[in-house]
């Protein structure tokens, strides 16, 4: 795994786990790999993945079983769709807003697109 | 647990290197140990391994002192020296004599990690490469299981492949028992696999002292690291240098905004301010977190 970004790396590898989640790969109430197997696939230290499981955790993304490790929740998909709303319309949309007044785009012009994007038969979900 | 407690120690009379150095590890972490030349880094791995003796203070493994070299600590830690002699012998003749100074060595968690590095048992050590040598070590460390496994720059002389595989090695061979400490001046290769971070500075009258010894977690708490598009006079900047689009900064992060840790400028930082650093991590400002 390549870590460039700003972010921290446990909360990149907190993405990787939820992107793992979202495309089906570990499904709910499967168990997730362990922290020293992950940690090993992805060669960081244990502790970073342990803090990754950790905040995951308390998303209600995954939860621990007593001695048997952690399982993807019931709602695991929903948690994760809950929480990168949030952090778009936090991170992601200041910027996009800041983009649209630094280059004079219009509000109705990204309407125009959006709809475009959407009745775009590829873009369907 | 490991312990230096108020140890000072010097190669030359009245050139002291160390003078009332403390620093404490605990089992269950990867410890990179940064500094620059001459900082005395392996210095401090041959007085944990009983290799040279204190001036004044101790060194404490878990019950027993380094110095005293008794068998019970001997065979319980491991030293991958940087530079190392090894005998003309095939690798499987020199686990035959060396692994029964290891009780808890895994025989087969030795010839997977040979595997695992594209060499075979048969081969003789004497017509190994330097980088080919260091990984029969590295694998033969790991495999020893011992509480203490100490690496002086393991990854000098690693292909580019073999630099991965040594950190999901480590990352896999570590467990809640175990100390590993990991000198090294290839923060790149090791970014994502040391933490808690340890670096030596020069504090005061030429001798070196540990400026920092900090998770990555604790770290990213009160240093912010990022790009700024101009140096503002306002912002507590310990370092900074020239980049695209601006200056990387390494900045006091009162609000404890959340950024990644860049390994290479908070050594910098470290080596521009250490009392500054050593204020800010002190363990009073630790309390309220």
């Amino acid at each position: 795994m390549d870590f460039r970004d700003k972010q921290a790396i446990y909360l990149q590898i907190a993405e990787h786990v939820s992107e793992q989640i979202l495309l089906g790969h570990w499904s709910a109430n499967e168990k997730v790999p362990s922290v020293r197997e992950l940690a090993a696939e992805l060669e960081v230290n244990p502790n970073t993945v342990m803090r990754t499981y950790e905040f995951l955790n308390q998303q209600g993304v995954i939860a621990n079983k007593r001695g048997i490790g952690y399982f993807a929740t019931d709602d695991a998909v929903d948690k994760i769709r809950t929480y990168r709303r949030e952090q778009f319309l936090q991170n992601d949309l200041p910027l996009f807003f800041k983009n649209l007044t630094l280059l004079g785009i219009d509000l109705r012009e990204i309407e125009t697109r959006y709809d475009e994007y959407i009745n775009a038969p590829t873009n369907t979900q | 647990m490991i312990e230096f407690r108020d140890l000072s120690f010097g190669y030359k009379r009245g050139k002291p290197l160390y003078e009332g150095l403390n620093l404490t590890l605990s089992p269950g972490s990867i410890y990179g140990l940064l500094g620059p030349n001459g900082a005395g880094k392996s210095t401090l791995l041959r007085l944990l391994s009983g290799l040279l003796y204190p001036k004044s203070g101790y060194v404490r493994v878990g019950d027993y002192m380094p110095k005293d070299r008794q068998p019970a600590f001997l065979e319980d830690l491991f030293l991958v020296p940087e530079e190392f002699y090894l005998p003309a012998v095939r690798i499987n003749q020199f686990v035959d004599s060396n692994a029964p100074f290891y009780p808890r060595f895994d025989r087969a968690q030795m010839t997977a990690y040979i595997r695992e590095f594209g060499l075979t048992d048969n081969q003789k050590l004497s017509e190994l490469s330097y980088g080919q040598k260091k990984k029969v070590l590295i694998g033969f460390g790991l495999a020893t299981n011992t509480a203490v496994l100490l690496m002086d720059e393991p990854t000098n002389g690693l292909d580019i492949p073999s630099k991965s595989q040594f950190r999901r090695l480590v990352a896999g061979a570590v467990n809640e028992h175990r100390t590993v400490v990991i000198s090294t001046h290839q923060v790149r290769d090791l970014e994502a696999l040391i933490d808690p971070i340890v670096i030596l500075a020069e504090r005061s009258r030429s001798h070196m002292t540990v400026a920092l010894k900090a998770t990555v977690e604790e770290v990213t708490a009160r240093l912010w690291f990022g790009l700024v598009p101009e140096l503002d006079k306002n912002r507590a900047i310990l370092y900074s240098e020239r980049a695209v689009g601006g200056y990387a900064i390494v900045a006091e992060n009162p609000i404890g905004e959340s950024s990644r840790l860049d390994l290479e400028r908070l050594f910098n930082a470290v080596q521009a301010e250490p009392a500054r650093i050593q204020q800010l991590f002190s363990t009073s400002t630790f309390a309220t977190v």
